[in-house]
């Protein structure tokens, strides 16, 4: 590749004109990645969803990655985290290797438009089962319950416990998005910030433009576990977010697919495996019961 | 439709503030964008330099990355403005009036240099040729290409959605998300939003246009 | 030179007035300069090893900015020159004799150049697919660069094109050339070539534009720049976002100011071009150099 030649001089080039390598470089040349994920010989119902998927030789999945833990690019531009585990899971269980997995950024206003075009076969990113997605696509899973929590600076020095502190205080959220219409709707004494992305509410709270962010605990604990002398969980979810995985309508076949690899997963420890390896790796926390799922 | 009528009041608060945004970073940018101008015809190079480097590098920039600035960088050298509102009206008056200074300058180009020859002759200095012969003439002509980027900039203010503030678009997407049957509803009513702002100038500017127009 | 009209030719004493007005000048803005580079100093901002990132190929981010960049580049250029055809065949349509031509052509173009740009990429990615055709991220935001601009450039070339001297297409009809011979081999050829300064300076503004490509998860420059803060904040606190937005930010200024030169030089090499004489200024009216805007669209 002639850019990795570029980059090269330019690193050299770098690393004259600052006179050191930078903390992130030093980290990402200790780390070495190893990936785990058997792939094996499956034969489909000619005509079902999983026959042309295979067919296709690729599974196109939107995901989030902007999201520590669950859905998150690294460096290179490639998502990790416990929804792109999930996908891993489906994947070798249709006899496909990762390398055979396209991820598409989705972010949460062209998730339904994503799955209603055909545009992915799959979105599985950080994406709440609620009746009104329920209208237009389908969902397998749950594959985990979150819940919607408040995060603070560190040290909590509006002594914020739940949402009925936030009366007076300054909230920031997503424009458009359920937690936002929760608080705006149940807690509308608290003063809400509303931007285009959690990264930057993140930031507002680093440099002390609001007094908390509300969204998913798991989002927040991201942000948290990057961040752990700024920001600081309150720890006290309030509502209960269950993460299934989006299809498109009408796909009953792929869906008791999914539900069926989900279940197994659940049994054989592999789920387990993948939250330690992702979300319980950057929050210290054992893998939590897994839920139980729906076949509607 | 009712479902308009539920949500009239936010539709028009939000409508304000997006007109709002629009006055007053197009007011400030109007100010700073004539006096950048003044600057890159003015007889000190010290003043024409700093006035060339600010027009490049603001139209060179998207409108995006000067917000992230204001919004996010601006902490780094401690300081901080009193509400985001004022961000984003700083943004957009900051990066537009890039745009004024380069309309104005044009305009000041086609005032026939006789102007300025016969107001020198009259022994008027650069300050008094610039403000009482060239630049009353100058926004004659420059009348289109200011209402042009006054429409512009009346589009662009839908970039402070991202930066919280609650503006028309802030408000498609609370209102797309919360019903996304009547999509194409809020859709439309946020459209006419920004029509009843755009149209109207597009129509008054052509209105002043021929009233100012200077036979030559 | 306008400037000179404007004032007289500074005498000694004027002169040295100017000069210690400039020093003073140049001293306060270093000084605001400094002041600001202090503060940065003491907030930790102007840490080498925070900058390193930048040229640090072992965490990708030279790789990945330059990759983003060159994506830029790529559907900048390919909008650009499907939107130079096609806004030629607008500006002829538009310039035609049959009304039935140039009253659709009229609208086409007033519907394009009113409708912000963000609605018409979000539309060609989320409604093609809808009636069968399929269009990737690239496609959604090259199509939506190319239907704006087309609109705009139409303007711009149908301009160019009225500029042309009238004795051109005189001496064409002369000739026997029927309208659109005159058009296509006499008329549009020096119109296109007149304003080639011009269309060079609107790829600045596809390139400002661009960076919408966010609402369809193109990872333009911007976006990239974004996603590598997320992450890199993600492990390492907020200590490399400075480094990485003002990083990205001087490769659209450096980029764009790279290709204004360019097309001051085009167009003064075509100005010293006889058969191009006359040509008009590589300056793009300044509502159209701020883009195509925001607009009003489900930004989430």
């Amino acid at each position: 590749m002639r850019i990795t030649r570029y980059a090269a001089t330019l690193a050299a080039f770098g690393v004259v004109l600052t006179g050191c390598a930078s903390e992130a470089g030093n980290q990402a040349q200790q780390e070495a990645e190893e990936t785990t994920a058997e792939v094996e010989e499956v034969e489909f119902e000619p005509g079902s969803t999983m026959a042309e998927i295979v067919e296709a030789g690729e599974l196109r999945v939107g995901t989030k990655i902007d999201q520590p833990g669950f859905g998150l690019a690294n460096t290179a531009g490639d998502p990790e985290g416990f929804d792109v585990e999930m996908a891993k899971f489906i994947a070798a269980k249709m006899g496909l290797t990762e390398d055979q997995i396209t991820f598409t950024e989705t972010v949460s206003a062209n998730r339904e438009p994503f799955l209603q075009n055909g545009q992915v076969d799959m979105v599985v990113a950080t994406y709440t089962i609620n009746d009104t997605r329920k209208q237009v696509v389908d969902f397998a899973g749950p594959y985990y319950e979150a819940g919607q929590d408040i995060m603070v600076a560190a040290g909590n020095p509006e002594k914020i416990e739940g949402p009925e502190d936030l009366a007076g205080k300054s909230v920031c959220s997503v424009e458009g998005s359920t937690p936002a219409e929760n608080i705006r709707t149940n807690y509308p004494e608290a003063e809400l910030v509303l931007y285009d992305a959690y990264s930057k509410c993140a930031d507002d709270l680093r440099n002390g433009n609001v007094d908390a962010v509300t969204t998913d605990n798991v989002i927040l604990t991201g942000f948290v576990a990057g961040d752990p002398e700024a920001f600081e969980l309150v720890g006290n979810p309030f509502t209960k977010e269950p993460y299934g995985i989006g299809l498109p309508k009408g796909q009953d076949d792929f869906r008791d697919f999914i539900n069926d690899v989900l279940e197994e997963s659940f049994e054989d420890g592999t789920w387990a495996e993948a939250w330690d390896k992702t979300a319980g790796a950057i929050t210290n926390t054992e893998a939590p019961e897994p839920p139980k799922v729906d076949r509607y | 439709m009712s479902f308009l009528a539920d949500n009239f009041t936010l539709l028009r608060d939000a409508f304000l503030t997006t007109l709002s945004l629009a006055v007053v970073s197009g007011v400030l940018a109007l100010l700073l964008g004539t006096i950048l101008a003044a600057m890159r015809v003015s007889p000190i190079p010290a003043l024409r330099a700093l006035a060339t480097f600010y027009v490049e590098v603001f139209r060179n920039t998207p409108l995006t990355v000067v917000f992230f600035f204001l919004a996010f960088g601006l902490v780094y050298v401690d300081l901080q403005f009193p509400s985001r509102f004022i961000t984003a009206v700083t943004a957009l008056a900051l990066y537009t009036a890039a745009f004024v200074c380069e309309a104005v300058r044009s305009g000041i180009n086609s005032v026939p240099p006789g102007q300025a020859e016969a107001a020198r002759a009259l022994g008027l200095d650069f300050r008094q040729t610039l403000t009482t012969v060239v630049l009353p003439q100058a926004f004659r002509t420059v009348v289109p290409p200011l209402g042009n980027v006054w429409i512009a900039l009346a589009k662009n203010t839908s970039i402070a959605a991202g930066f919280a503030v609650t503006d028309l678009t802030a408000v498609l997407q609370r209102l797309a998300n919360a019903s996304a049957d009547q999509l194409a509803l809020v859709f439309v009513a946020v459209v006419v939003g920004y029509l009843m702002i755009t149209l109207p100038s597009a129509w008054g500017i052509r209105v002043l246009e021929r009233r100012l127009a200077i036979v030559r | 030179m306008t400037a000179s009209v404007l004032f007289d030719v500074p005498g000694p004493a004027a002169r040295r007035r100017q000069r210690l007005g400039s020093v003073l000048g140049t001293l306060l803005v270093l000084l605001l300069i400094g002041l600001a580079l202090w503060r940065l100093g003491v907030n930790g901002q102007l840490d080498p090893a925070r900058w390193a990132i930048l040229f640090d190929t072992r965490v990708n981010v030279p790789q990945r900015l330059l990759e983003a960049l060159v994506d830029t580049l790529q559907v900048a250029a390919v909008g650009m020159v499907a939107a130079t055809l096609l806004g030629a065949l607008l500006a002829v349509g538009r310039l035609s004799d049959h009304a039935w031509v140039r009253l659709p052509v009229a609208a086409t173009i007033e519907f394009f150049r009113a409708v912000p740009l963000l609605v018409l990429i979000l539309f060609c990615f989320l409604f093609l697919p809808q009636v069968g055709i399929s269009i990737s991220a690239f496609g959604a935001l090259a199509l939506g660069l190319t239907l704006y601009n087309m609109a705009v450039l139409a303007e711009i070339i149908r301009a160019g094109i009225l500029s042309v001297d009238r004795g051109q297409s005189e001496a064409a009809y002369a000739l026997g050339m029927r309208k659109w011979q005159v058009m296509s081999f006499v008329l549009v050829p020096q119109a296109v070539r007149r304003m080639l300064p011009v269309l060079i300076a609107q790829l600045v503004v596809l390139l400002k534009d661009s960076s919408l490509g966010f609402i369809v998860g193109y990872m333009e420059l911007l976006r990239t720049a974004r996603s590598l803060v997320e992450t890199l904040n993600f492990e390492f606190g907020g200590i490399y976002t400075f480094p990485l937005y003002v990083g990205a930010g001087l490769m659209y200024i450096i980029v764009n100011v790279l290709l204004s030169w360019l097309a001051r030089y085009v167009e003064k090499r075509t100005r010293r071009d006889t058969k191009a004489a006359a040509t008009t200024e590589a300056e793009l009216p300044a509502d159209v150099q701020m883009g195509g805007g925001g607009g009003a669209v489900p930004v989430r």
